[in-house]
């Protein structure tokens, strides 16, 4: 998470944004968004996070006015605002494509939803240079849109969406259309903006890394509905489903039967191997779960490990060099492929593992998640 | 890609009143101006001339149109062989005015669309300058040019190639020398919009899997062009059939050609109802090109989208 | 066949289409100058013609109607094309919308005859219904305004899909009403499509001889009205005349809006570039 931490004594966020039961069905029984709710706090970077077709894009577009629900409720600081048209709400978005107008210049563009409210003109033009201070593209208010990389024009868009100072801010895939050089800087950038003008926001991406690095809390949406809703680190260490592990980030998934089923630990038996999972779980013995374990908690030996539990051996099948770290695919014996990640932590390579090499596979007790669906 | 507009969904009872507007507006003009006269001309080509007035062209009984079939018009047409005959010349002439357009249009839009980037709006605009001049003018400029001493006869002559002047004149040469050329450029251009459009790396990857640049033409290229050999027959084939002014300019009295004979029973003859049965089975003639043509524009619009 | 005898045949091809396209335009406007009365017999050089274009008023009289109804029509044809284009490019779904669509394509492509004889046996209908409209001006102007709209509707229509669908919902994100929008952004993006179709349906209107042959009253004859007669009975040098003042000034017309638009096109892609460069 980019952001800074939150200051923890302050007393619980005001709710800005109430979703209740929202549902959209298109002609054909086609169910885009089944039955969502939600709340957002003031201040919040809240992010939808799923593939195409979970009905990320239709919920924002509800948001934003552009969609009317078939049933359900917005709230937005308490008034209703379901069945409002776009252009009476105190919401602006951001869309993925920048939507500039290509005939107006820079400064016209950000002036032009001011423009509609009928601010006075002294105070409008005070604002657009507020604004286009903000993303520094003062030096660029006359040129039009065409005239304009894709990085600034994006910043005009971020501009022109702040301009009226929304109560909430709608992010259509803001990254997107950047290049993985820009998306870095570029997600600090606009996290670093967003925060400093306090408004709050929904992104929609489909973007693991996009929605971590930006978020506050994410919801990970699938098939319309809501699949977890959390803090990115929750989210990502504490997924509540296999499908919420496996979108996120790489996952192993072992199946298992539970054999100890104690208040502070639990063993299940897999066909690789013994977990030893160092907290309690709710289940029972005898029950059929998956235990979830990313690459990166694995680590790799040429030794076999002394414990009991925690542990496989295999064969590196499959080496991934990613330069600042590797990505091992190793083939247990019992057939299963799991993928291990390493630090390249030294320049000398000569020691890792390579093809062929026979390798112990070897985690905590506390690396695992354990799925019972 | 969709390019769908959202339903502007929160305005639905301010938006109904803009979207009856821009709705109805043009669905009245296009009622009042097109389709209402078909119905007009159907039910004239079903009644009977009275001297040489209609009086009541629609009888109203009871508040509705009175409707008395009198089948006399389609009669005369269905038995006077004469007519047959030049429903069949039209379509004729039709038919090879559009082959000679597409024989001669295609490679010429195939050019076009592989010469160097930077001249092909000039060689488009080159096309299209004719087609804003008048084509009144530049039918009456091939009258100048075929009729026995005119101005190809003259040239020739004078250079000691012919003895007598050559006939192109008032016979079927001229009159496909008119029609190929007015129709040539609504040939060209949707050819060209749809070649232009056809990426390159078709026919790369076709030389890289072992084509032939000719077979290569021939199963790709042609193939990925029909949306525009289409378009281009039907804009070509479709208003020719019914074409006036090039038979009545560049035609002679061999040269049958049905648009003339509709402006002979109107104008002439003053038979209002023959005329209309004339057009009607004009109409009823170009009922399925046209049909070929919207779903073929229909199909093209899906696709895009 | 290789590479460069591809290239010689297919120049060869282009240049012999162009030449059988402009040899009839050449040839009238050559001949405009030949002081015979036997248009094709060349005498020797001279104005004669054009002087005798000057003092012949039926046809000045009949330019000034097309140009007249030209302007008008054309007017009429964007507004309702206009109209047309968008019901059928931002409404997906409406009644009537095949039959909408087929209609509006119908004048594209069916006979000019069969046009002008339905036009004109409506408007018939509709006189002796309401006594009006008496055959003439009004009636001639109808029959290019039904033309043109089609034809209208189509240029607007191909812009419109051009359109980023987005920046309507952009408009309204920030406080404009559908109309507002309308007219603070659709509106300028579709200027230059929009003085096309006026063009382009103000040619077809000044050039168009069935239907105003159908749909004219006594009194009005247009321009190609007038030459169309007198082309019927035989050769005459002022239609040479009056070709060569048309294609001079539609050429130069052309010629002129094709610099323009390539001069714009090319400074576009020029600032484009430039925005890379200094990012």
């Amino acid at each position: 998470m980019a952001t800074a931490p939150k200051d923890l004594n302050k007393p619980a966020q005001e709710v800005l944004l109430r979703i209740e039961g929202l549902t959209k069905i298109y002609d054909g029984n086609v169910k885009a968004v089944d039955d969502v709710s939600l709340t957002v706090t003031k201040g919040e970077i809240f992010a939808l996070l799923g593939g195409s077709g979970c009905g990320k894009s239709t919920l924002l577009r509800m948001l934003a006015g552009f969609e009317i629900p078939t049933k359900g409720k917005i709230f937005l600081a308490g008034d209703d605002i379901t069945n409002l048209p776009p252009y009476q709400r105190p919401i602006n978005m951001m869309f993925q494509s920048y939507a500039l107008f290509p005939h107006l210049s820079v400064w016209e563009n950000v002036a032009f939803g001011l423009k509609r409210d009928g601010m006075p003109t002294a105070e409008l033009a005070e604002r657009v240079e507020k604004m286009l201070n903000l993303v520094q593209l003062s030096k660029y208010a006359k040129r039009k849109p065409h005239q304009l990389s894709g990085g600034q024009q994006q910043r005009v868009a971020l501009a022109r969406s702040l301009a009226k100072r929304p109560k909430l801010l709608l992010l259509d895939e803001p990254l997107g259309a950047l290049d993985k050089k820009l998306r870095e800087t570029t997600q600090l950038e606009l996290v670093n903006i967003i925060e400093e003008v306090g408004v709050t926001c929904v992104l929609v991406t489909h973007d693991q890394e996009e929605a971590m690095t930006m978020a506050s809390r994410i919801a990970v949406m699938s098939e319309g509905s809501f699949m977890q809703v959390g803090e990115p680190d929750a989210v990502y260490e504490m997924p509540n489903s296999r499908h919420v592990a496996d979108f996120i980030g790489n996952v192993n998934i072992f199946e298992g039967i539970v054999d100890i089923d104690e208040p502070d630990h639990v063993t299940i038996r897999s066909p690789e191997c013994i977990h030893y999972v160092g907290h309690g779980i709710s289940g029972h013995s005898g029950m059929a779960v998956g235990v979830a374990l990313r690459p990166e908690k694995i680590m790799l030996s040429k030794d076999k490990p002394e414990t009991e539990y925690n542990w496989c051996e295999g064969e590196v099948i499959e080496m991934v060099y990613f330069g600042a770290h590797t990505t091992y695919h190793l083939k247990l014996d019992s057939g299963m492929v799991i993928k291990a990640q390493e630090l390249n932590n030294t320049r000398d390579l000569s020691c890792n593992l390579t093809w062929g090499d026979r390798a112990y596979a070897y985690w905590n007790d506390l690396a695992m998640a354990v799925l019972t669906n | 890609m969709a390019k769908k507009l959202s339903s502007f969904a929160g305005v639905k009872s301010n938006l109904l009143n803009g979207r009856s507007v821009v709705i109805g507006v043009p669905y009245l003009w296009f009622l009042l101006l097109a389709a209402i006269p078909l119905l007009i001309i159907l039910k004239i080509s079903l009644s009977e001339m009275e001297s040489t007035t209609i009086s009541n062209m629609i009888d109203w009984r009871d508040g509705w149109p009175k409707l008395t079939l009198n089948f006399v018009s389609y009669q005369f047409i269905l038995t006077d062989s004469l007519y047959y005959k030049t429903y069949l010349s039209s379509i004729q002439y039709a038919l090879i005015t559009t082959v000679l357009c597409l024989v001669i249009g295609y490679p010429f839009a195939y050019f076009m669309a592989r010469s160097p980037k930077h001249i092909q709006p000039t060689l488009l605009m080159l096309i299209m300058l004719p087609f804003w001049t008048s084509f009144l003018l530049r039918i009456y400029a091939w009258k100048t040019l075929l009729v026995s001493n005119g101005v190809i006869n003259n040239t020739l002559m004078s250079l000691g190639l012919i003895d007598a002047p050559l006939p192109m004149m008032n016979n079927s040469f001229s009159l496909l020398v008119g029609m190929v050329y007015s129709y040539l450029p609504f040939m060209i251009l949707p050819l060209y919009a749809n070649l232009s459009k056809l990426d390159i790396r078709y026919l790369e990857a076709a030389a890289d899997l072992g084509t032939s640049p000719f077979k290569a033409f021939w199963l790709i290229t042609v193939p990925l062009s029909k949306a525009g050999i289409i378009a281009g027959s039907m804009l070509v084939f479709i208003p020719a059939i019914g074409e006036y002014v090039i038979p009545e300019l560049l035609g002679g009295s061999s040269t049958l050609m049905i648009g003339r004979v509709l402006w002979d029973e109107f104008f002439n003859n003053n038979d209002w109802p023959m005329a209309s049965a004339v057009a009607v089975i004009m109409i009823l003639l170009i009922l399925l090109p046209m049909a070929l043509y919207n779903k073929s524009q229909a199909d093209q619009l899906e696709a895009k989208a | 066949m290789n590479e460069s005898m591809n290239k010689i045949f297919a120049k060869s091809w282009m240049l012999l289409v162009y030449i059988f396209l402009y040899m009839p335009i050449v040839t009238l406007v050559v001949f405009s100058f030949n002081d015979s009365k036997l248009v094709t017999v060349w005498s020797h050089a001279s104005f004669r013609w054009y002087g005798a274009l000057m003092e012949d008023s039926r046809i000045i009289s009949a330019v000034g109607l097309s140009l007249k109804i030209a302007f008008l029509s054309a007017l009429i044809s964007v507004f309702f094309g206009t109209f047309t284009a968008f019901a059928l490019n931002r409404y997906k779904r409406f009644k009537g919308r095949t039959f909408l669509s087929s209609m509006a394509s119908m004048p594209l492509v069916m006979p000019d005859v069969i046009v002008g004889l339905s036009l004109l046996l409506m408007l018939i209908s509709a006189q002796h219904l309401m006594g009006f409209p008496e055959k003439g001006l009004f009636t001639i102007l109808l029959g290019h305004a039904l033309l043109g709209t089609a034809y209208a509707a189509v240029v607007v229509t191909s812009r419109l899909r051009e359109m980023d669908a987005k920046l309507d919902e952009a408009a309204m994100d920030l406080g404009c009403k559908p109309f507002q929008v309308f007219i603070l952004v659709t509106l300028p993006l579709l200027l230059p499509s929009l003085l096309s179709a006026f063009l382009l349906t103000f040619t077809l209107s000044f050039d168009d001889v069935v239907l105003s042959s159908f749909l004219s009253g006594p009194g009005y004859t247009t321009m190609p009205m007038e030459i169309f007669s007198r082309a019927r009975l035989g050769l005459n040098p002022t239609i040479n005349a009056i070709a060569t003042v048309t294609i001079v000034v539609v050429s130069a017309a052309v010629i002129a809006s094709s610099f323009y638009s390539s001069h714009q096109e090319r400074k576009r892609k020029r600032e484009e570039a430039q925005a890379y460069s200094n990012n």
